[in-house]
């Protein structure tokens, strides 16, 4: 039995971003797996020793500096990885085409998870996508899984803490939220071990991939500008509390 | 002129105030909105919505009323097909974040969160990313074109109109693949972080989950959210739902309030768009410090007492 993870390669999120052309990030900065996608990898490895033959595989899509995110992956569990090679950023309904596409190629999928939302395009979306090409149903934020013989039950999170209790049939797409796991970080005979795994290339070119309904494209990308001025509250704390009511009232005008 | 549905959210059978500031970005010249409402009293929220320019309220039933995230995703797209919309704008909520995805890949459509800003002439959408560090111009193109809009982008502005009501049945659609087993409600009262005018919020400095009481009392002598930095959540101080920042949740209020929180890129990427940050700090030398707009330098334990007292002596 296969579980498909998708794991997205990602600027660090401590990077200073510099902006190309107006429309790209300059890419010469650390480059990490998603933040979510590690408790998806983290969830699989979990999750294999309760499935019979499971393989853990990670599917990437992404520029070739990607191996190190996938190397990644499989120190922290995955068997062995796909990296589908795309030659430029592409936006997330060619991705879920992309990932569907190698995902098939390679095998049948018993369950695939992803992360809820990728750091860099903050997109929310891919695991939806993926799961209705291939005709499966999908949750996401999923703070708990429980595979049960013929589906899995899922906990997905909502407002305020509240969760939807989701009983999902298989194969199923889950997006895992920041309260499914603590990501189990690899030790240095892990890394090792995961050298010796395969990263199986794959052009992005040479997959059969179905055009799709539409598409997102950059315009213009531009920095976010930090222009606060901070001004000092002085005095004794007494004095500093009555000073910051004054401002909540008369400044902010929020009390 | 472009027909604009707009899927409306309640709470208790309220709406949500965040929808008033989603339809005012969605007014412009000479569009037609239609509010989608699923399973609510659509009559009880005419008048509400008509103030800011709504001219139908399409009252949608779907499977005998109760919450399920394909089908109500197939009965929108079922209004939306009937009605003649290709635009979708939502609330980039928890329930917009469930929603708002599966309607674009039913229709195979393009579909951008968290919007900031909607050019809705020439499909064009403005959001963050890169953990709120750029501000992208997306051009979305097909068919169909959806927006998530972030609570609190715009202000609401009323522009009377004269609302009708249609209602509308959605068909059964086909088996999902899901099946609801039950809803587990959230805690008593809390506030969804990302609709707060206020935020206090707490880190590392607060020492303790107990501590954090000092915090829920002045939240509630001025009305605020309580928040927390990822190091307060990690330490089980307080629950996930707390945690502003890239990897919890995006806000944007009036006033942002942290307390022992040193400002870390991770931390701003979930509040920098506040419109006012204040920082507590016993450090001058604290990241958040270069960053706010007002600071007080000091012992967060000897300040937010004196802002709870003279709160007090205010209200
Ligand atoms: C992938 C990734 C994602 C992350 N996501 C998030 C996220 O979503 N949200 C988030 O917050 N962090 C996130 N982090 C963690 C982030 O990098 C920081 O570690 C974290 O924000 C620090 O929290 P803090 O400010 O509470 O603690 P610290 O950095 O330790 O700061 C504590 C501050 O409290 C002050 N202080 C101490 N005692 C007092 C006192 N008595 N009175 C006044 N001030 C006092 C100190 O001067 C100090 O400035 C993420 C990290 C990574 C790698
Ligand atoms: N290029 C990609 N390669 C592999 N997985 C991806 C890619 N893009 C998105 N994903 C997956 O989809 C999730 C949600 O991404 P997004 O829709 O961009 O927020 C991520 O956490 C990944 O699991």
């Amino acid at each position: 039995m296969k579980i498909y993870v998708c794991v997205k390669h990602v600027p660090d999120s401590a990077a200073t971003i510099t902006i190309r052309d107006g429309s790209r990030i300059e890419e010469n900065i650390t480059f990490l797996m998603n933040p979510y996608d590690e408790h998806a990898i983290t969830e699989a490895a979990g999750l294999r020793s309760q499935l019979p033959d499971a393989e853990v595989v990670a599917v990437c899509v992404a520029g070739p500096a990607a191996e190190n995110t996938l190397r990644s992956a499989m120190a922290m569990g995955a068997d062995r990885s796909i990296l589908v090679v795309a030659d430029r950023q592409i936006d997330s309904m060619l991705t879920a085409r992309a990932l569907q596409a190698a995902i098939e190629a390679d095998g049948t999928p018993h369950l695939i998870l992803a992360g809820k939302e990728s750091i860099d395009a903050e997109g929310m979306q891919t695991m939806f996508r993926l799961a209705r090409y291939f005709g499966m149903p999908a949750a996401t934020n999923a703070v708990k899984i429980s595979l049960e013989a013929d589906g899995a039950v899922v906990e997905s999170e909502k407002e305020a803490g509240s969760r939807d209790i989701l009983r999902l049939t298989l194969p199923c797409v889950i997006g895992a939220g920041r309260g499914l796991n603590t990501p189990r970080y690899p030790t240095l005979p892990d890394i090792i071990k995961a050298r010796k795994r395969e990263v199986k290339k794959i052009d992005l070119a040479d997959l059969d991939v179905s055009s799709p309904g539409g598409k997102t494209e950059i315009l213009s990308l531009a920095p976010v500008a930090e222009n606060r001025e901070p001004r000092e509250i002085a005095g004794d704390a007494a004095a500093a509390a009555r000073e910051l009511v004054r401002i909540l009232k008369e400044e902010a005008k929020v009390l | 002129m472009k027909k604009i549905g707009l899927f409306i959210e309640f709470k208790d059978d309220e709406i949500k105030p965040a929808n008033d500031g989603m339809v005012t970005m969605a007014q412009g010249d000479g569009h037609e909105l239609f509010a989608l409402v699923v399973n609510a009293d659509a009559a009880a929220c005419r008048e509400r919505l008509s103030a800011y320019g709504v001219s139908a309220v399409v009252d949608i039933t779907a499977g005998g009323g109760a919450w399920h995230p394909d089908g109500w995703a197939d009965a929108v797209v079922q209004a939306m097909n009937a009605c003649g919309i290709e635009t979708l704008m939502g609330l980039t909520s928890p329930q917009g974040r469930d929603l708002l995805p599966r309607i674009a890949a039913v229709l195979d459509a393009p579909l951008v969160m968290d919007c900031v800003g909607v050019d809705l002439d020439r499909n064009v959408a403005r959001t963050t990313q890169y953990s709120g560090k750029a501000m992208a111009e997306i051009q979305l193109t097909g068919r169909h074109h959806i927006y998530g809009i972030r609570a609190g982008a715009v202000s609401p502005a009323p522009r009377a109109a004269a609302a009708e009501v249609h209602a509308f049945s959605a068909v059964e659609p086909t088996a999902s693949g899901i099946e609801v087993l039950s809803t587990r409600p959230g805690e008593a009262g809390t506030v969804d972080l990302a609709e707060a005018d206020i935020i206090i919020a707490g880190g590392r400095g607060m020492k303790s989950g107990e501590n954090f009481k000092l915090l829920q009392d002045c939240a509630r002598a001025m009305g605020a959210a309580v928040g927390a930095s990822r190091v307060a959540v990690d330490e089980g101080w307080v629950p996930y739902t707390f945690q502003v920042g890239q990897t919890g949740s995006k806000v944007n209020p009036k006033v942002y309030i942290a307390c022992g929180i040193s400002g870390s890129v991770q931390h701003f990427a979930g509040m920098k768009s506040s419109e006012m940050i204040i920082a507590v700090n016993k450090d001058p030398g604290a990241a958040i410090i270069g960053k706010c707009d007002y600071y007080i330098v000091g012992d967060l334990f000897e300040i937010i007492p004196e802002v709870t007292r003279a709160l007090g002596a205010a209200g």
